[in-house]
């Protein structure tokens, strides 16, 4: 897949054995699904992928350390790249769980191919050093996602607007990150992020080329990351597409889009700072604070939840805001534990059901902490996390993007930042009171006993949620010391 | 001092407790409120032998516990006392016990679980003597947000008809302030980190930053709306009188009695320490906000036709003149402010139980309930009397120890403030004995049935030890001034502030 038509390039494979492990794995999956009988159609794709993943995940480890460009130049395997490409593998393990598990809305086989290509495009995309190889990632993430969008078994109608709103969008802002590729082609004669950062200030053409470029890329960026003002398909498509999806969008596709938005603004564009970062700034306002506003009026879960990760995208935003390698690691570190918290927290819903499906409306949550405590008790876990109380990861975190950006300057964001997630601690406390203090509705939902994978996931988010609150030492650590980019 | 880390202990042993409350089976509850009574008693045994090892001219901050925790951060589990922190830890070893006896009925009319209701209690407890243990800013900003959690689910779970709008309110206010806090955290962090070369929290570390005064002012106002809110101070208090009301009994007291208490902690422990120069900036601001405190929460408390919501603001009277001993920089006034918050958390607590026992007979804490109710119960009746004098700082009573040297620290030199606070002494005789006469004397209330018993076994015991207290330490305050007036001399140095008259010092440990 990076093989060149003229000169064959050095392939490091040990340094792309996640990608390909996970390519190989989807192809796999592919003719499984051509030459498999049926009935063991599913069990035998849920194994492959998740096999796939979990070795994907082993190579990660291995290549550890790893600081190496190779494939033509056209892919950059360094710290930030594995730690991103581990937390997909792990995030993804978590969220094809759900998928995998009986009691979910049985999501037809194609699902598990689809969304190991998914995943093997994001890993690429955040490893990718080339603005043209980025794009190729960038479309074989997209692709899959907009066909698993649209599979809800459930409330068709909405699952395929979702996936047509989702595709339609995310064409276009493809195409802006196309164009923006033009230009900066136009402006430095190659699309490599090394031969970028070294072409700004020396180039000799004209800054509009560089600025309009870098701009048309960064909207095509923080599309994906799900940032006002590019955020208007995240509720709609978080709402539409089957939770398990919603739960590996939300939690895998933010790690890779903010992987990519870190890896461009600082290995190509780290000249040009004064220029984006002002911008970058007031993006993350604006997106904290919208995230925020527009979650206290939800009254659907999914859509709550959507909102919640826009703010989020905004709090994320502040430590790629803080720059250096202070901001890359607690912009790691935050990805890594806000995947955990988020994954866990669709599982829930997916737990608690109605004769038609998922019960999202909030009304519906009532009392729910009366007649399955320990459900609420793991829902309301992962609210203070989102949250930011102490003692659970998000309160690292938040600390640790904030701390970032402040030590960079940018005290106005820090104060934002605060108010917004006093806004966005109201409609977590309404959802606690909701579940814990209300009277239970007469007809009110029931709750689904967790399958042994849907069982596992939630495990694995309630644990990392309590560990990354508690002794987030380790984590932060491994985050510290790959916060370098290799240029 | 040995070298058994109490204050792991005292901070880890209840959170146990809390968790194995929680796991005994469904429907063990007198099991429960066994394990949890046990429990919190072998906490406070283990305090008293902590203060009796205490030494109170020894090191600033004793029995410390220092373990590694995010290196990356320079946080670290910092467990450490002086005599103002140890003195709050004696206040929760004695308050809790006594507020899970008074529960003992507390949880079970609703259809919620016991269980749960003493496991929150030991929780609350584990991040209580956390807040007050921890000498590492991090560490504090953790219990002093965890600590909302679990006394929001005790509010939201077990308070009163309007408890759910009680606790969001509660949670939201804090959380404001809270969020300000970790603004100000960060920014110390930031500030440490440009002058140590590597950031810290150790807060012996940040007393000796010298920074930009600007910078401070922010800072300051970060912590100090945070305190101010919890403590609370007037504009910040709305939401007390509404969790206080709304809270059940044995919640109330631990609210009003220790929860508030961290904001004027606060006050001593981290505003005026770390932000010297912004601290003589905004003192006048704060005498301003006490003083209207003192006499809002004065009328306010006349006005209230709800026993729970006239407690609470009493409290929000007496709070001003904490906050005003706590800014006046002189070691008596400090020491005052320190002994104050104990007594303050002895007598309110009194007056909430006695409310309590008040409400489990009649089913009501409004006013026009009761009348002439001393006839019947002549012993609550004297509890509560006596529970009201040492609220309003009558001399024999503890209250009027510290109110005293609060008002002559400040007096040296705030004569103005000093004065004018002491009209609201006159306020407090009021409200007091107003809400007596019109529960307690007088002809009999036809309404109130003749059959309501009069204090039981167990309310003898949980009221009984903390009226002790409120008389012994009114006759006897010695130790524990001995204890609190180091730990302020240390702490009025590092403000920067040196006492008018040398004498006043002696004066104060007399």
């Amino acid at each position: 897949m990076n093989t060149t038509g003229f000169t064959v390039p050095q392939l490091d494979y040990a340094a792309l054995l996640p990608m390909l492990v996970l390519f190989g794995a989807a192809c796999l999956g592919v003719l499984v699904e051509a030459f498999v009988p049926r009935p063991l159609r599913r069990p035998v794709q849920a194994g492959l992928a998740l096999l796939a993943l979990v070795v994907s995940f082993g190579t990660v480890v291995l290549a550890a350390g790893t600081q190496t460009i190779t494939a033509g130049r056209a892919v950059a395997v360094d710290g930030p790249a594995l730690f991103l490409q581990g937390s997909i593998a792990v995030l993804g393990i978590a969220a094809l769980l759900l998928l995998a598990d009986r009691t979910s809305d049985e999501q037809p086989t194609e699902a598990f191919p689809l969304v190991l290509f998914s995943l093997g495009g994001m890993m690429l995309f955040v490893a990718a050093n080339d603005l043209l190889i980025m794009f190729v990632a960038l479309e074989v993430l997209s692709l899959p996602l907009y066909l698993l969008c649209g599979l809800a078994r459930r409330r068709r109608l909405l699952s395929q607007e979702a996936a047509v709103k989702y595709f339609l969008l995310g064409a276009f802002a493809s195409a802006f990150f196309l164009y923006g590729v033009a230009l900066l082609y136009g402006y430095a004669d190659s699309v490599r992020l090394a031969d970028l950062y070294r072409a700004v200030g020396s180039s000799g053409r004209s800054d509009a080329l560089l600025l309009a470029g870098l701009a048309m890329l960064l909207i095509g960026l923080l599309f994906k990351a799900g940032a006002v003002p590019f955020h208007m398909w995240t509720p709609d498509v978080y709402q539409g597409a089957p939770t398990p999806i919603t739960a590996l969008m939300a939690a895998c596709t933010k790690v890779a889009a903010f992987g990519a938005i870190l890896r461009v603004l600082q290995v190509a564009f780290l000249n040009t700072r004064w220029d984006w970062r002002p911008v970058l700034i007031a993006v993350a306002m604006v997106t904290m604070v919208v995230g925020a506003v527009l979650a206290v009026t939800q009254t659907d879960l999914k859509r709550l939840l959507a909102y919640s990760s826009i703010a989020n995208a905004g709090f994320i935003l502040c430590g790629v805001a803080g720059l250096g390698p202070a901001g890359t690691a607690s912009t790691l570190f935050y990805l890594a534990s806000y995947g955990f918290t988020t994954v866990g927290a669709f599982a829930v819903v997916m737990l608690v059901r109605d004769a038609d499906g998922e019960a999202t409306h909030l009304s519906r949550w009532a009392g729910l902490g009366r007649r399955s405590p320990l459900l609420a008790a793991v829902f309301t876990f992962f609210l203070l996390a989102f949250a930011g109380i102490p003692l659970t990861s998000g309160f690292i975190s938040k600390f640790g993007v904030f701390a970032a950006a402040l030590d960079g300057g940018a005290v106005a964001l820090v104060v934002v930042g605060v108010i917004a997630s006093m806004v966005i601690a109201f409609p977590y406390l309404r959802l606690i009171v909701l579940m814990y203090l209300s009277e239970p509705v007469p007809d009110g939902p029931t709750v689904t006993v967790p399958g042994a994978f849907t069982a596992a996931s939630l495990a694995l988010g309630v644990a990392a949620t309590l560990l990354l609150g508690v002794v987030p030492g380790p984590l932060l650590d491994l985050a510290n010391r790959a916060s370098e980019f290799v240029r | 001092m040995s070298d058994f880390p109490f204050l792991t202990v005292l901070t880890v042993l209840p959170l146990v407790g809390a968790l194995v409350v929680a796991l005994l089976p469904v429907g063990a509850d007198l099991l429960a409120k066994r394990v949890a009574l046990g429990w919190s008693l072998l906490v406070l045994v283990i305090t008293i032998v902590m203060c009796l090892g205490f030494e109170a001219n020894g090191d600033r901050f004793q029995f410390v516990d220092s373990y590694a925790w995010i290196p990356q951060f320079g946080a670290r589990f910092d467990f450490g006392v002086d005599g103002i922190a140890l003195v709050m830890l004696a206040l929760i070893g004695v308050l809790v016990p006594v507020v899970v006896l008074a529960s003992w009925h507390d949880a079970e009319p609703g259809r919620r679980s016991v269980k749960t209701f003493f496991a929150l209690l030991l929780a609350l407890e584990s991040t209580m003597v956390g807040v007050f243990a921890a000498t590492d800013v991090f560490l504090f900003y953790v219990f002093f947000e965890a600590m909302l959690v679990p006394m929001y689910f005790l509010i939201g779970s077990y308070g009163g008809p309007r408890r759910q709008y009680a606790a969001v309110k509660f949670f939201l206010y804090s959380l404001v302030g809270g969020l300000l806090m970790l603004a100000a955290v960060i920014g110390l962090y930031v500030a440490s980190k440009g002058e140590l070369g590597a950031g810290t929290f150790a807060f012996q570390n940040l007393v000796e930053l010298n920074m930009d005064p600007d910078l401070q002012k922010w800072l300051f106002a970060g912590f100090f709306i945070a305190f101010a809110i919890k403590a609370p101070l007037f504009p910040f208090h709305t939401w007390l009188p509404d969790a206080g009301g709304q809270a059940p009994i044995g919640a109330a007291v631990l609210l009003v009695g220790v929860l508030d208490k961290v904001g004027t902690f606060g006050f001593l422990r981290y505003c005026l320490p770390l932000f010297p120069d912004a601290t003589r900036s905004f003192a006048p601001l704060v005498f301003a906000l006490a003083l209207i405190g003192i006499f809002y929460g004065a009328f306010l408390a006349m006005g209230q036709s709800d026993l729970k919501r006239l407690v609470a603001y009493t409290s929000i009277a007496h709070f001003g003149f904490i906050a005003i001993g706590c800014f006046a920089l002189t070691t008596q006034a400090g020491t005052g402010a320190v002994l104050y918050m104990v007594n303050h958390g002895l007598s309110t607590g009194a007056l909430f139980l006695v409310v309590g026992f008040l409400a489990a007979r009649r089913g009501s804490v409004l006013v026009q309930d009761f009348g002439g109710a001393a006839k019947l119960m002549p012993l609550i009746a004297g509890a509560f009397f006596i529970a009201g004098l040492s609220s309003l700082a009558l001399p024999g009573t503890n209250s009027f120890v510290s109110e005293f040297l609060v008002l002559i620290g400040t007096y040296t030199v705030n004569s103005v403030v000093a004065i004018i606070a002491t009209v609201g002494i006159v306020l407090a005789a009021l409200y007091v004995l107003w809400m007596y006469q019109r529960t307690m004397q007088g002809p009999l209330n036809p309404a109130i049935p003749t059959t309501l018993p009069d204090l039981t076994r167990r309310e003898a015991w949980v009221i009984g030890p903390v009226l002790a207290l409120v008389l012994a330490l009114g006759v006897y305050p010695k130790p524990v001034l001995d204890i609190i007036t180091p730990a302020v001399q240390a702490t009025m140095q590092d403000a920067g502030a040196s006492d008018p008259t040398p004498t006043a010092i002696s004066g104060g440990g007399k």
